[in-house]
């Protein structure tokens, strides 16, 4: 072993100098022979007997030769090589299969390799944070929802009496999305900003990529603001200056130092709120003002070494029964039940489900490209029995056959490996800078080394896997057959079994993903099909805030009519209207007044919480939500008038269920105000398809200034791309400090909204497709094998007179055997599937008979396709051919 | 040829070789082969094509040097010298040889005591 290791450098040295060790080798040898005849000679023999004898003493100079090279070199390595350039021949020689080969495993490759690299981001690296397996999330559920949020005093109570964490921080999720103003040097700028804790940087363990994060002084109620810039505003506002650090941003017409930037590694947004973007944070003070406001912030906490997720949950669920024991009867403390879920899940956790099937989609579909090239390479197989029986007869060992062909379909499956690895870089970078993804941690997806040795990995596994029935089928001939054996032959009657049972597994594969799209495409159609409650089409939004130069409530009105009369002038458009909360939006206007009935009395925590819209009169209308009873605001709904709302059914239901809601009375929790219901209107799915309504209610926006965000929502006659322009030409003539960002259509927000089920059939649909074509090709290739061994057979049936359409459908029942078989093998493997990917599915059932109807319709047509070509040609045979042949 | 010759045991020729060397200073490859075909009195059956591939393994492991040279009557050849670490080598192999051959003996003139 030390000899072994103390040789190495030295035989290396050798197996690159190889050409030069042999001259050397050869100068020695013709010495040592002609020292050997001198010496034979001197004894009196004659010069050939003298030659001859020195010959046969050193034992043949080219076995000396061999052996020499063996002691100094590396033997092994020299064989591999041999056998890769065989092999490299080889494949040259059937350049047209060598391509198709590499065009399959690099798409199967290329398929595997991406999913695997979204898989490595979104659930296997570590989140960009120090111990990341140390952070818990801490939600606050109370009995009727799963909120996220927790109290300011309530955090405050709980760490002073939990053990298990080393800290504990957040972020109040309640920011509006461009809710802040930058105004100043350049072009007026909507940014997002997050409130943050002080502790929340650090306790991710987080080191500023510039400056610092904020002190404790800075974290006081009205201390002189400070920002902490994300890495890519500060890129893109800053290009990338140091000098950043000190500079004054003008906020909402505030000035506001800047003392850091986070490290380029950590995207606030991609982790917590994917699909948007955080520009800069500032501090969340933690004192009886922040308390006032309620549940604010959504917490994270850091164990203590010894801690785990388990005995932090106990104590925590202790902690806070004492906490709401104290503070029952105090109506200014909210209730507090931390549960405690890793950061991964909360992050993450719940793409694992989709992440899986897509995982098994993509392993269903290396097995085809496996099945195919087995399938492909068994039919070559056949056509070399000759050359592999000639090398056997010339005295190689099956082991080295083997040997030689498991390395030529490695090779093969390490040429497609790196096409597909190829595609990957490309499909992972396209991922990665897709906008409107809203799947958190996408732009961190790229291949890195764990995906690279995955997919070296599944390509030597793939070539093994491939290669191992042709190598083991070629090796198992004895030589002699198979060169007696002329081109007619009935050799490998095993192997048309084997290849017809690749065949039915292809089939059956195939099946499984058809099914598998099948019944997603059907989910995201009727995903698609779900009233939102509004008409989408020919619809734009924009943010339009007042900004601070509009102070008061009257400004503010009166800057929103000047807007409206802008917009409703431009040619194109039908109506214009104004809300807070714009559905599918980022900025849902979150407030709780817990409006409930007047007169009614609601238990503590039981009071109904509707989600709150304000929007003008015009609002409603543009968007077509429809009025179900009552009617509308008007412009006469205003300061001057009574207070009025409009409830949606379902909250109508909520507070008299069974009763006429119209001219009733809601009032808020807090303060005596008192809102006449005039109108029912139905409900809008403001988070989204998959997401009811839930109870609303909506205030005109001319008689309360509760609003933050506002969105124009513009209706035109036709496409709004071509009206965008036109509208904001005229938004600009209004108020040249509008900025111009933030302009979409409802459509772009439909497609982010379904952003992740689209992605996910959009796959699944590719791979079935793909699958499919393997699958048929599989089917073509093995019939057309089967027809040109029988080729003399057919000739001479159609010499005797058998008729075509006979022959055709002799071979096409062939065919309709293998897919029989293949579907009896398949449709039960699709129903096991269709049950594991239940969870994906939306208003679709497991066993909808339509899907499996489909998928066996599809995989016959195809089958049959695949089969009537090789019987077409089959039936076109001319009978004096094919008995001459050979 | 004498068909009771010896076949040569793994590992043995490169010991006949280091030994050699280590007894005869610089010969070339001919040299040590004739050279273990006379003290072992022909006994030993040397395909002296062998030698070769054991002076190579010896000078990788570093055990001896090569060098070309001119022989006696103007025949350029590779004559090999032992190294000093070759003499070491050399003399553990001969301690392990030693010891070998005394427990052989020693294990078969028993056998040879009892039977008799």
């Amino acid at each position: 072993m030390i000899d072994a290791l103390r040789e190495l450098p030295a035989r290396l040295a050798s197996f690159f100098h190889k050409r030069a060790r042999d001259v050397d080798f050869d100068h020695e040898m013709t010495a040592h022979l002609e020292f050997a005849v001198q010496e034979n000679l001197r004894r009196g023999l004659p010069l050939d007997e003298a030659r001859r004898r020195a010959l046969v003493e050193i034992g043949g100079v080219s076995q000396a030769r061999e052996l020499h090279r063996e002691s100094r070199g590396l033997p092994l390595l020299d064989t591999v090589i041999q056998d890769l350039q065989y092999a490299g021949r080889t494949l040259k020689r059937d350049a047209g299969l060598t391509v198709f080969a590499v065009l399959m495993v690099g798409l199967g490759v290329g398929a595997s390799c991406t999913v695997f690299s979204v898989l490595n981001a979104l659930l296997i690296r570590p989140l960009p944070f120090a111990d990341p397996d140390r952070l818990v999330w801490i939600a606050n559920p109370t009995p009727f929802n799963s909120a996220q949020t927790t109290q300011v005093a309530n955090l405050v109570e709980f760490q002073a009496q939990s053990g298990s964490f080393s800290g504990i921080g957040g972020y109040s999720p309640f920011y509006g999305a461009g809710d802040i103003l930058l105004s100043g040097g350049g072009e007026p700028e909507r940014l997002t900003g997050v409130p943050v804790t002080g502790t929340f940087f650090p306790l991710l363990g987080l080191k500023p990529g510039l400056g610092r994060f904020f002190s404790a002084d800075e974290c006081r109620w009205k201390a002189p603001k400070t920002v902490v810039l994300s890495h890519g505003f500060w890129q893109r506002r800053f290009a990338g200056d140091p000098g950043a650090i000190g500079r004054q941003l003008i906020l909402d017409g505030e000035p506001a130092t800047i003392v850091g930037v986070l490290p380029a590694a950590f995207d606030f947004a991609a982790t917590f709120t994917p699909g948007s973007r955080a520009d800069l944070f500032y501090p969340f003070p933690l004192t009886p003002e922040t308390n006032s406001q309620g549940n604010t912030l959504a917490l994270i906490g850091r164990l203590k070494q010894g801690a785990n997720i388990n005995t932090a949950q106990a104590e925590a669920t202790v902690v806070g029964e004492r906490i709401r024991g104290a503070v029952a009867l105090d109506r200014s403390r909210n209730g507090f039940r931390p549960k405690l879920s890793s950061l991964r899940d909360r992050v993450s956790g719940g793409f694992r489900y989709a992440l899986a099937v897509l995982a098994g989609a993509v392993a269903l579909l290396m097995l085809l490209v496996c099945a195919n090239l087995s399938n492909l390479l068994l039919a070559r197989a056949s056509a070399r029995q000759k050359e592999m029986a000639i090398r056997t007869a010339l005295g190689a060992g099956r082991g080295r056959l083997v040997r030689q062909m498991l390395i030529e379909s490695i090779v093969l499956a390490s040429a497609g490996a790196a096409f597909g690895l190829a595609l990957a870089v490309c499909g992972t970078s396209l991922l990665a800078r897709l906008p409107g993804a809203n799947i958190p941690l996408l732009q961190s997806v790229h291949v890195d080394g764990v995906a690279l040795a995955f997919t070296l990995a599944i390509s030597v596994l793939t070539g093994i896997v491939f290669g191992m029935a042709p190598a083991l089928q070629v090796s198992a001939t004895a030589p002699i057959d198979a060169l007696k054996v002329s081109g007619r032959g009935s050799i490998g009657g095993g192997r048309g079994w084997m290849r017809g049972s690749l065949v039915v597994c292809e089939i059956a594969l195939a099946a499984v993903l058809l099914t598998g799209a099948g019944l997603l495409t059907e989910s995201l159609i009727r995903v698609l099909r779900v009233d939102l409650g509004f008409a989408t089409g020919n619809l734009l939004a924009l943010r339009a805030d007042p900004g601070v130069a509009y102070a008061s409530h009257a400004q503010k009105l009166a800057y929103f009519d000047r807007l409206l009369g802008a917009v409703r002038s431009v040619h194109g458009v039908e109506s214009a209207g104004i809300t807070d909360a714009l559905p599918l939006g980022e900025n849902f206007g979150w407030r709780d007044w817990g409006l409930g009935a007047k007169g009614q009395v609601y238990e503590k925590g039981k009071r109904p919480s509707p989600f709150i819209r304000v929007v003008d009169d015009g609002y409603l209308a543009t968007m077509r939500i429809p009025l179900r009873a009552g009617r509308d605001f008007t412009g006469a709904d205003n300061l001057t008038s009574d207070r009025v709302a409009l409830i949606n059914e379902t909250f109508a239901r909520t507070l008299w269920p069974g009763e006429d809601p119209l001219g009733r009375i809601v009032t808020p929790t807090i303060g005596d105000q008192e809102f006449r219901v005039i109108g029912v209107v139905g409900g809008v799915r403001y988070f989204g398809f998959e997401k009811d309504s839930g109870p609303e209610i909506y205030f005109p926006i001319r008689q309360t200034a509760n609003f933050k965000s506002v969105d124009l929502v513009v209706r035109g006659s036709g496409p709004p791309a071509r009206l965008a322009a036109a509208v904001r030409t005229a938004l600009r003539s209004a108020d040249p400090n509008l900025p111009a960002a933030d302009f979409h259509t409802m459509d772009q927000l439909v497609d982010r909204a379904v952003f992740a089920r689209r992605s996910v059939v959009a796959l699944l649909t590719g791979f079935a497709a793909f699958g499919l074509i393997l699958a048929s090709l599989g089917i073509f290739s093995v019939i057309s094998y089967s027809v040109s061994r029988r080729k003399p057979e057919i000739g001479l049936r159609i010499a005797l007179g058998a008729s075509a359409g006979g022959l055709q459908a002799q071979i096409l029942m062939q065919t309709l055997k293998l897919a029989a078989i293949g579907l009896a093998v398949g449709l039960p493997a699709s129903w096991a599937a269709a049950l594991a990917i239940r969870g994906l599915l939306f208003d679709t059932r497991a066993n909808d008979w339509a899907t499996f109807a489909g998928v066996l319709a599809v995989l016959t047509c195809v089958a049959a396709v695949a089969g009537y070509v090789p019987a077409r040609r089959a039936s076109r045979l001319n009978p004096l051919d094919t008995l001459r042949c050979d | 040829m004498n068909p009771k010759r010896l076949d040569l045991m793994q590992g043995t020729l490169d010991v006949m070789v280091l030994q050699t060397l280590s007894a005869m200073g610089s010969l070339h490859g001919y040299g040590i082969a004739r050279r273990i075909e006379q003290i072992s009195g022909n006994q030993v059956l040397l395909n002296q094509g062998t030698i070769y591939a054991s002076l190579v393994r010896l000078q990788q492991r570093g055990w001896i040097a090569s060098e070309w040279g001119t022989s006696d009557n103007q025949r350029k050849a590779k004559y090999y010298s032992i190294t000093r670490r070759g003499v070491k080598q050399l003399a553990a192999d001969v301690q392990r040889w030693e010891r070998l051959s005394d427990v052989m003996g020693r294990m078969l003139g028993q056998n040879v005591e009892d039977a008799g």
